[in-house]
Order: structure tokens, then sequence, then C-alpha cells
């Protein structure tokens, strides 16, 4: 999101998913949409029958990228490089949009002069992706009439991930795909709220509808409906934290529908920053590993299926959720929660129920303006920016680009980059690559997706290619012994051969049984907050036998 | 310089025919069909394997209208409106068609539960079990191989919409087909299978398409068994799933403050009707039984 508001100035996905049916082209990258994200393959799906090529780039060849015309098998964290290749190649080619880069982009020049070096031979041996299947993929998308660019967290879950989200928008940027119908950048999210919470401010800079905290005229118009004063200093977000838990900075920690205690990345440490704060609060629908550590636990109502209020989607679609269940015991929605907190402080803020609540974020939210309770109702759900009661929500993002006067607003920069890759070198000591992600049937640390018996769950196993466990005398199944520079874990070896030799897989939804993230790396970007989930080293060992 | 605009914004405007049902003369937007122009006519059709998310296959015929000028009755779900036609949906011969499918789909079949089906049956004067006692039921024992739902051969009437469901419609997973001819045709996976073992991913749109309940999911099937299945009692809420940021919607069937059922709606841009997994079975950590809340 940070490389987006950058580029475009707004964090969200451009597109819907009725456009993604009726595009030509489509790089699926860093995403196996197939399971984390199935009811949008739907929706991809229907594009691949109306017409449209796919080009799958991601280390795994996954469930998604069976789907796609060309795999592009990439090393882990060379994205920069293959983004680079491929626009070298379009501007070698000509085939760039010169009218659109004339118009709606700066600093073209220093683009081109920092992707001269990526060559095909050279991006070929940088990705290890054959040279003539980039050279297909950049002419594809260069010269397809409308195309997209679809990711999720194999491009954000890496040191250098603002990088990597740059890298796509350049490409988008040299052809002029995105602005129209039909093209666009997606990253899709991973939680059904995660657009929601940016768009609602919950960002350490920023307040509801994008506008910013140190921006004197945005916070007068807050402060005058809260009648409050607000800090004009930009927050910090998770990752600097624990920096600042580790400092002694930070003393008191409130996680609301959190589970950092077994979702950071380096799960040692994270766990002893939180032991060491003076005072822990978690607000969750579950006793979580990190409620079990909390000073006090509020209980809290499911917010999607206990409670009412609205979520945002991967397309910026707002929708209505509602209480189809009374929460048991002593749980409660999390208005009250904060509200009667807010009380036991000395403010009163009466008890507003969550339609008189989202009535006053669209008096501050531009965005959200129009998007009245009962057309949400009634629509269906509408896409923002929805600025006015007649207008009726926006499929797709920044047409801004194709005006004349580019309505008033700065043409949009490129990005120079360099390759860097994973922060965590292979060595002789851990010579193969850990690489983490979703399976279909489960979700994250599994505090959900527990609650259910899935026929085709097998459990967090360590995907291997049959020949690399094979050359090390692992059986299919076989315990292992599995080490990073960080932690080691022991668990079962499943023979995958969809990935390359070299690479090995495993998801992160059974921390009871696996405590995976024990190995993936601290690395993390600095801009965005986001860790290096994606890459780390590692190394496999046999179990030593153990006499009877 | 101007980019593609979103063809809803152009106002492009949508090109109509005009057909007479029933000598009322209906409108029907251009590519739409007969049966579309019924529904605009307000004439109640029986349809079987027909679902407004799938593509017909047309083998129910139950759908069937008089066109003048056509030797045969033609199938409303898939047939075009074209200019000029003329139907009629209540004629003599269309009646006595539909009357003769119901109790040929029916027969041999445990109809217990497909309410619609019973109640065309009725309004047609059709009786399945007229064929006596060579068509009797299959009498299989019902398929429980997961937690998930269940398979019920004596209640399949071989509507494909499962087939269907399962295929290029939308999930692409083709892990259901027909084997077998004649009376030996059924539902199978590949080389009968158990569905564990099978392409299966789960996501159940195969269940909520089935007009019959031979597909049910367990938590139906399991109060139905304890004779507790209250489907006058039940609210159905839509709200959105919890699972990943695509925004499906999910109607929660509840039943004493139980959910019960998931379904979502057809006519919702997102899913079309199809969920995944995670949002189809993924919601029973929401249930106070869970001994983790």
């Amino acid at each position: 999101m940070v490389g987006l508001a950058t580029v475009l100035g707004a964090g969200g996905g451009t597109s819907s998913y009725q456009e993604i049916e009726e595009t030509d082209v489509i790089l699926l990258w860093g995403s196996n949409a197939r399971e984390a994200h199935p009811i949008f393959f739907h929706h991809l799906l229907k594009g691949i029958d109306n017409g449209a090529t796919m080009y799958a780039v991601d280390p795994r060849r996954t469930s998604s990228a069976k789907f796609a015309d060309v795999w592009l098998g990439l090393e882990v964290g060379s994205d920069v490089a293959l983004a680079n290749t491929v626009a070298r190649e379009i501007i070698a080619a000509d085939l760039h949009n010169k009218d659109f880069v004339a118009h709606s982009t700066r600093g073209f020049d220093r683009l081109k002069e920092a992707v001269e070096p990526y060559t095909l031979e050279r991006g070929s041996e940088l990705t290890g992706v054959p040279a003539e299947a980039i050279r297909e993929m950049a002419h594809a998308y260069a010269t397809a009439e409308t195309a997209q660019i679809l990711w999720t967290l194999g491009i954000t879950e890496h040191h250098n991930a603002v990088d990597n989200v740059l890298a796509l928008c350049n490409l988008a940027l040299l052809t002029g795909h995105v602005g129209c119908w039909g093209s666009g950048l997606v990253p899709l999210r991973g939680q059904n709220n995660v657009q929601g919470g940016g768009d609602m401010g919950s960002l350490p800079d920023q307040l509801p509808g994008f506008q910013k905290v140190n921006d004197d005229v945005a916070r007068a118009k807050f402060e005058a409906v809260y009648g409050v004063e607000l800090n004009p200093n930009p927050g910090i977000h998770l990752t600097l934290m624990f920096e600042a838990m580790e400092r002694g900075e930070m003393k008191a920690v409130y996680v609301i529908g959190e589970n950092p205690a077994d979702s950071e990345a380096d799960i040692h440490h994270a766990r002893k920053m939180l032991e060491g704060l003076d005072l822990l609060v978690v607000q969750d629908i579950f006793m979580t590993r990190t409620a079990e550590m909390a000073d006090v636990v509020l209980p809290a109502a499911i917010g999607w299926v206990e409670s009412n209020g609205t979520v945002t989607s991967s397309e910026r679609r707002v929708q209505r959720v509602r209480a189809a269940v009374t929460p048991p015991g002593e749980a409660r929605d999390d208005i009250q929660i904060i509200f009667d907190i807010a009380a036991r402080m000395g403010h009163d803020w009466g008890t507003p129920d969550a339609e008189q609540l989202w009535d006053e974020l669209r008096t501050l939210s531009p965005m959200h303006a129009g998007m009245s309770w009962d057309r949400l109702e009634s629509e269906g759900g509408l896409q923002w920016p929805c600025p006015n009661m007649d207008h009726p929500g926006s499929p797709f993002l920044h047409s801004w680009l194709w005006a004349d006067d580019l309505e008033g607003r700065e043409p949009a920069p490129f990005s120079a980059l360099v390759h860097q890759g994973p922060k965590e070198q292979l060595s002789e000591k851990f010579p193969l690559r850990l690489t983490t992600g979703r399976a279909l049937d489960s979700y994250n640390t599994g505090v959900q997706s527990g609650g259910y018996n899935s026929p085709i769950r097998y459990g967090d196993a360590l995907d291997m290619n049959p020949a690399d466990a094979t050359s090390m005398g692992i059986q299919d199944g076989e315990k292992v012994q599995v080490s990073s520079a960080r932690g080691t874990v022991e668990m079962a070896v499943r023979y995958q051969p969809d990935i390359p030799e070299g690479l090995t897989f495993t998801t992160f939804h059974f921390p009871e049984l696996v405590d995976v993230n024990v190995m993936t790396s601290d690395a993390w970007d600095k801009r965005s907050g986001t860790a290096e989930f994606k890459a780390a080293s590692i190394r496999v060992d046999k179990l030593k036998a153990v006499a009877l | 310089m101007t980019g593609t605009m979103n063809p809803s914004e152009v106002g492009v405007s949508i090109r109509t025919v005009t057909i007479s049902i029933d000598d009322v003369d209906v409108k029907v937007p251009e590519g739409g069909t007969v049966l579309d122009g019924c529904k605009a006519a307000g004439i109640d059709t029986p349809t079987l394997c027909y679902s407004e998310n799938l593509t017909p296959v047309n083998v129910c015929r139950v759908c069937v209208v008089e066109l003048e000028g056509s030797r045969t009755l033609i199938p409303s779900c898939s047939r075009p409106a074209e200019e000029g036609m003329v139907i009629h949906t209540d004629s003599g011969r269309v009646r006595h068609s539909r009357k003769m499918v119901l109790e040929f789909l029916g027969s041999g079949v445990d109809l217990s539960q497909a309410d619609d089906m019973n109640s065309w049956s009725e309004h047609y004067g059709a009786d399945p079990d007229r064929y006596g006692p060579a068509a009797e039921k299959i009498n299989e024992e019902v398929k429980i191989q997961d937690d998930l739902y269940i398979r019920d051969y004596d209640k399949c009437v071989l509507c494909y919409k499962c087939v269907e469901a399962c295929g290029d419609d939308a999930q692409h997973t083709f892990a259901i087909s027909v084997s077998g001819r004649g009376f030996a045709a059924r539902i199978s996976t590949e080389f009968d299978i158990a569905l564990p073992d099978s392409a299966c991913v789960y996501c159940g749109n195969c269940v909520a398409v089935c007009p019959t309940n031979a597909l049910q999911f367990k938590t139906e099937w399991d109060l139905r068994e304890a004779a507790n299945w209250k489907p006058e009692e039940q609210t159905v809420t839509t709200t959105v799933c919890s699972y990943c940021g695509v925004g499906c919607n999910l109607e929660m069937h509840v039943q004493d403050n139980t959910i019960v059922k998931v379904t979502s709606p057809n006519d919702h841009s997102v899913t079309n009707g199809n969920l995944c997994i995670k949002g189809r079975f993924g919601w029973q950590y929401v249930q106070p039984t869970i001994t983790t809340r």
C-alpha cells in the first residue's frame, strides 16, 4: 500500500473484479489466489475463459500457476530484477506507450538508465527464469489492449517490499495499463477488512480517508468534530513498536484482534518483548497466545457475525456486516468495550450505534460521503471513492492519468530500483531456501480455521522437491529437523514435485504443531513495516536414531 | 488522450426483443432467454437443472414451453428470445409434458426433501410412484466420508447441476461427473474413489445448487437425523466472510442462536452464489460450544 500510495496517491487496488473477466493479459505475481482468494480466482478464470493470457510469476508452480499459459518460476526475492528486465525489454523493443509516458509520468530517463543493465541475459541469470519467457511476458503485457498485474504477499512480505511494488507500478506506467477499464494494479488483500482498516485511519500517519495526521487543515476538521486536540505527529507501525519495546520506550500495549505472539517473524524475540511490558491488554474473540500473556483480557464479539458495521474488500467495496448470532458469555461488541473504556477515562461518548458512527465518518472522509447505510444495503455495497449520494461509486481508480490536465495532479513518478535479493543469503550451513504461504482450507495462525475439520488438511509439512529429499535419504512423510539461524523445529517432509530444487515451502497455520515463525527472517522494510516471511535460509537434517 | 471508459458509464442503451407469452407482449433484453421473458411476465416456471449462476445443460426438460411454428416443445431456460416468438406456457401439451417429466425424474427417487419438485408435482398432478415396483429406489446407504457434507444417492434426480457447479462455470475443479449409462447412470468421483481422495476441494458449491437435498451439509443432515431441523424457526442474515479480503457475502442460516448452514446470494456480484471451503464451512469457531471461546 505504501508503494501504490507513493506512485498514485491512493492506497487501494485500482480495479474491480468484473474487469479481470474482460482483460486481455493477466500477470499474477507472487499470489496463489486459487487457494488464498478462491472466489476472486473465479473471476480470473472467467477472464481466461474469455480469452485472456495469464503469466504466473511465483517460485512455486502453485495451483494458480497451473492455470497460467506460462509459469515464470523465479528465485525467491528476485522480483525487482525480473520487473526491471521486463521494463528494459519493453523499452528496448520500443513497446512503451510514449504518449502516456510523456503526458502522465515523470522520471522516465531515470528509469531507463536504472533498468539498462537488466538485459534479458542478466535478468535470466538473476531470476533463474529463461530469457525467452521474460521476453514473451514483456511483449504480451506491453502490446495488450488491457492488462492487469495482481499480487499478494509474495511481493510484500520481503525486506524490500516497497521496491517490489514500485517495480510493478513502473510496468503499468510504462505501458499505460492503469487508470482505465480493464487495466490496473491490484494487491489482493489478505484479511476481510485490512483495506477498511487502512481506509479508517488505522495506519500510523493517517486519519480516516487517507488524510494525514500532520496536515493541519485535515486535523482541524477532525478536531472540530471530536472536540479535542489531536496529536500531529505520526505514530509508528508494529515492527517499530517491537523495537521501541526493546529499547524500553514502549511499556504498555493494547492489542485488538491481533495475535503477534504467534504471527510475528522471529517469534522468540517478539514473545520476549511482549513478556517484558509493564502492561499488556488484549481485546480478542479468542484466548490467543498473546491473550494468555496479557494482564487484562477483554472478550470481544465477533465483528462479522456478532455485531453490525462495515468491511471493505480488495476492490474497495464497502459492505455491511450484520449480527446473525448473539455472542457467548461476557463477550461484547468492540464499540461497547471501547466506549466503556473512554467512559472510565472520564469521556462520555454516549451510546451511538454502528450506523451513527458510520454517518460521523461520512462527514469527515470525503471518499465515503455518498455511502449511506441504505445505499450500502440496497446496492450490494459501494466502491470508494463515492463522494456524494448521486455518485455510483468507482469501479476503477486513477482515470486522472488520462485527463488532458491530469485533473491538476503531478504526473506519476517512475522509480529507479536496484535488485537486492533476500537479506538472508544461502550459505554452506543453511543451503536451502524456505518460503511460506497459505493453504486453501486454512488461514493465518489457524485460530479461526482450526475450528472445523477439513478433509483436505495435511498440517504444516515441509514441502521439498523429491530430488532434494532423496539426495539426503529423506522419505516422503519422514520427520526431520529444520533449522535456521534463529531456531529449530521438527516437522514432516512432504514430497512436492511442483517446487524447484533448492526451495522449500511450508504453511504457517498450525503454530501449536510447528512453530514456523521460529525460522522466518526478522529483516523488514523500513517504509511499510512488513517482515520478510517469504525468504529464510534453512538446513534440513535427518533426526538422530533414538535407541529403543 | 482518452482511456477506455467503464461501459456502465458510457450509457450504452440495451436493445430488447419483444415476444408474446400467453397472449401478452413481453420485452426481453437481447441475449436473454424465453425463461427471462416468463419471469418478466410474472409467470412461474418449474426448473430443475437450471440455476441463474450456471450455464443451462438442458437435461431435465421440465421448463419446456410451446413455441408456435416449432414441431417440438422448447426448453425455456436456454432458448434465446427472438423477435416475434409466440409462446404458450400453460397449454395442454406443456402441462402434459411437465407432468410426465416430473414423474420420470421422480420415479424411484426419495423426494422427501425435494420441496420445490413436490409442489410442482402437485400442481401438474404428477405421481412419480405410478410406475410401480419396477422403479424401486436404489436403497443405497448415505455416503458420509467427512464432517462437511453427505451424499444420499436415493435422492438424486441426475439434474447435473452439481457437475456444472464443479466445472467450468466458476469452480473449475472437475471432481465429479456422470458415470454409467441408463439406469446405472450416477454422479461419481473418478473411479468412485472417496471424496477426500478425489480432486474435491470442498467448496460446497455443488451442495448449494442441489434441488433435492441429495447433497446436504452435514450440519443439516445431523439435525434432520435428530429430528431437530426446523427451517421455519431459522433466520437468514447476510454478512461478509471473515477469511481473506475478497468480500464474499454469506447468508448465515441460524437456528436456536446456532449457525446451521451457510449460503451465498446468487445475484451478488462478488460471489454469484459460490464460496470456498473457508467461507462455506469455516464458521464453526463462532459457536459457543467451541471450548476456546
